[in-house]
């Protein structure tokens, strides 16, 4: 059998930096350093998985974004995938969700696939949609925010631990899944991973070679409006205060001063 | 007459708290019209209505239960067709903003997702959200479509407004896409018997300071102590120490309650996206260096077995 895997990957801005918006009020990618966000690194590793447990399997990673986020398609070439897609295009610059969920549905319908596989979320704007609008432009399940996911016999079968139960899910391929964070430990790229993927066919691709209009996307395709972007004002220092055996009496005291107690 | 439609979150029709937070938002842009889907919709009417639902809109099948989350997107499509709504408000869980994210790109509408304040404007709603783990707010308005929002809870507090509340029937059809993902079993959470985290007034977490899950009793009774949720940080929870359904942060639940207190947790930024946002921090932690004693009203440095205790004790003695 063969399994053909395409990984959503998003370069995102260092969430440990000092993140800021940029004039526009989109996210400033100049501000802070970028990298394969971390969500998405389970996403890759779940992927790798499976395509290991599959004869045959091939694994695609696949990105909309700006130059630089061809490091984020190199990290997961690293990992182990086998080739990547790297969608980019000024016109791209301020696409809401839904403008990215036509880009990454287009690709993926280019590209050819049986499955594929997202993370939880974007540790930048973090809606934890795309996948959902993704499976919705496809036409395909939508199997997400699994904790475990495996594939056997054309079908796709996970975990999902909601609010309120915890649900086996099950869907047939061709499917969109996402995986959590509770999915397993990504992998480190080996030394021999490193170098192998500098190799590793790299394909380009713009707007016009999905056949999406500039309007569709961008700042000016947007269906929301951000007005204002606020610095939450830093919280002023609260008192601290040193144990010396009446700790626990003095936040007591403290609590019932906020009257908590 | 401006209706805003607003999904109910349930359990077999006992409705969750942030619905009526909704119901509360939802009464400021126009007259609420809730809709229930599953069984149950004959108990949770007299609530939904107490709180300002003028209309329940009702459908019940066994595709919801069966089938994973398209058959809810179709039906509440249905009801955006049926009333013609000025926005559309959904709890802000995952499966919430799945299906406010699928009912978006259907009917070309703008979508927000975790506001945590709507307020009517010149140009339509205008929504509060948090960014870059709470560092920053923002204000947005959709510019296409009929709005469609996601709320977190506790965004607003629920106010009594007795409205009609008639239940009527909602017809659905639903699309070849609703039968695409099974159900193949399900188990509810069991309750704790404490609030609900992302619902508590007051939440009290542990972190890989606690050491080992038998220790957990010791936030435990604090929590309980002060009538609070439990919550943990991914590092407790990695360990094995708590489950994962009460972890707070990124990957876990936002909590915005009115006291949070961590104990034996450093205040990594993933962990303060989710509490940042809290009205009142203590934080317990033997390290004076922790970063999380930059967000707190009040902070002990020192051993959190000596301190939780104590405070404890001191709680229900002046609880009498
Ligand atoms: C993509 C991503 C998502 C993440 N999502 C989350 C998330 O949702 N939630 C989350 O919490 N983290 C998340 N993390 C992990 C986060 O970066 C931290 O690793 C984690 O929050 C650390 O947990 P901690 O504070 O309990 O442990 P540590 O950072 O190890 O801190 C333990 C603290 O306990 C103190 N301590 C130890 N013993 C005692 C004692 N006896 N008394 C008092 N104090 C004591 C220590 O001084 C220390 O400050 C995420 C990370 C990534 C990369
Ligand atoms: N620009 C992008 N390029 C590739 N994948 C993306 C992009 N944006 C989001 N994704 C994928 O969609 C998931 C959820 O994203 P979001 O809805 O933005 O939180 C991410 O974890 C990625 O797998």
């Amino acid at each position: 059998m063969s399994l053909r895997i395409v990984v959503c990957v998003k370069y995102v801005p260092d969430a440990t930096g000092d993140r800021s918006f940029a004039e526009d009020l989109t996210t400033d990618r100049d501000a802070v350093d970028g990298l394969l966000s971390e969500l998405d690194e389970y996403a890759v590793e779940q992927a790798l998985q499976i395509a290991e447990a599959t004869e045959g399997a091939e694994v695609t990673v696949l990105t909309a974004g700006p130059e630089d986020a061809a490091d984020a398609l190199r990290k997961a070439l690293s990992m182990g995938a086998d080739k990547a897609v790297h969608v980019e295009d000024d016109d791209l610059h301020g696409t809401d969700v839904l403008g990215t969920s036509l880009v990454l549905a287009k690709a993926v319908e280019h590209i050819g696939y049986d499955l594929v596989v997202c993370g939880m979320a974007s540790t930048d704007g973090g809606m934890g949609v795309l996948p959902a609008l993704l499976a919705e432009r496809l036409r395909v399940p939508q199997v997400t925010l699994l904790s475990e996911v495996s594939v056997a016999d054309g079908k796709v079968t996970g975990r999902r631990d909601g609010d309120a139960a915890t649900e086996r899910l099950q869907a047939s391929l061709p499917a969109v899944v996402s995986v959590t964070d509770q999915s397993g430990e990504a992998r480190y790229p080996s030394f021999k991973g490193i170098m192998a993927a500098k190799k590793k066919p790299v394909e380009n691709l713009d707007l016009e070679d999905l056949d999406i209009e500039a309007e569709q996307v961008g700042l000016a395709g947007a269906a929301t409006a951000v007005l204002s972007a606020t610095e939450r004002p830093a919280r002023t220092a609260g008192e601290i205060v040193h144990d010396e055996g009446e700790g626990g009496k003095l936040l007591a005291a403290f609590l019932a001063g906020r009257k908590f107690v | 007459m401006t209706e805003v439609l607003v999904l109910v979150d349930h359990e077999n029709g006992t409705v969750r708290k942030p619905t009526l937070e909704l119901l509360t938002l939802a009464r400021r842009l126009g007259d609420p019209v809730a809709v229930h889907l599953g069984p149950g919709a004959d108990i949770a009417a007299p609530v939904l209505a107490e709180h300002g639902a003028t209309r329940v809109l009702a459908a019940d099948a066994p595709e919801f239960a069966d089938y994973h989350l398209v058959p809810k997107v179709d039906a509440l499509q249905a009801a955006f067709d049926a009333v013609g709504p000025a926005a559309v408000l959904v709890p802000s869980s995952g499966e919430g903003k799945e299906i406010a994210a699928r009912l978006a790109l259907r009917t070309g509408s703008g979508l927000v997702t975790d506001a945590v304040d709507i307020a009517p404007g010149d140009d339509g709603p205008v929504t509060t959200q948090s960014a870059f783990a709470a560092a920053y707010s923002t204000t947005s308005r959709v510019t296409r479509g009929v709005p469609v929002v996601t709320v977190k809870p506790n965004s607003a507090t629920p106010e009594a407004a007795p409205a009609a509340g008639t239940v009527e029937e909602l017809a659905v059809t639903f699309g070849p896409l609703a039968t695409g993902t099974a159900v193949v079993s399900r188990a509810p959470r069991e309750s704790t018997g404490r609030p609900e985290l992302a619902e508590a007034a007051i939440v009290v977490s542990g972190g890989r300071g606690v050491g080992s899950a038998e220790s957990f009793s010791v936030i435990e009774d604090l929590a309980d102590a002060l009538g609070a949720a439990v919550g943990a940080s991914r590092a407790a929870v990695d360990a094995g120490w708590y489950p994962h359904a009460h972890q707070v942060g990124q990957t876990g639940k936002t909590v915005s309650p009115q006291l949070y207190l961590a104990a034996g947790i450093s205040g990594a930024i993933q962990h303060r996206a989710g509490m940042q946002t809290s009205k009142t921090i203590v934080a317990v932690n033997k390290d004076a260096e922790a970063p999380i004693f930059e967000l707190v009203d009040y902070g002990v440095v020192g051993d959190l077995f000596a301190v939780v205790p104590a405070l404890t004790e001191e709680i229900k003695a002046r609880k009498g």
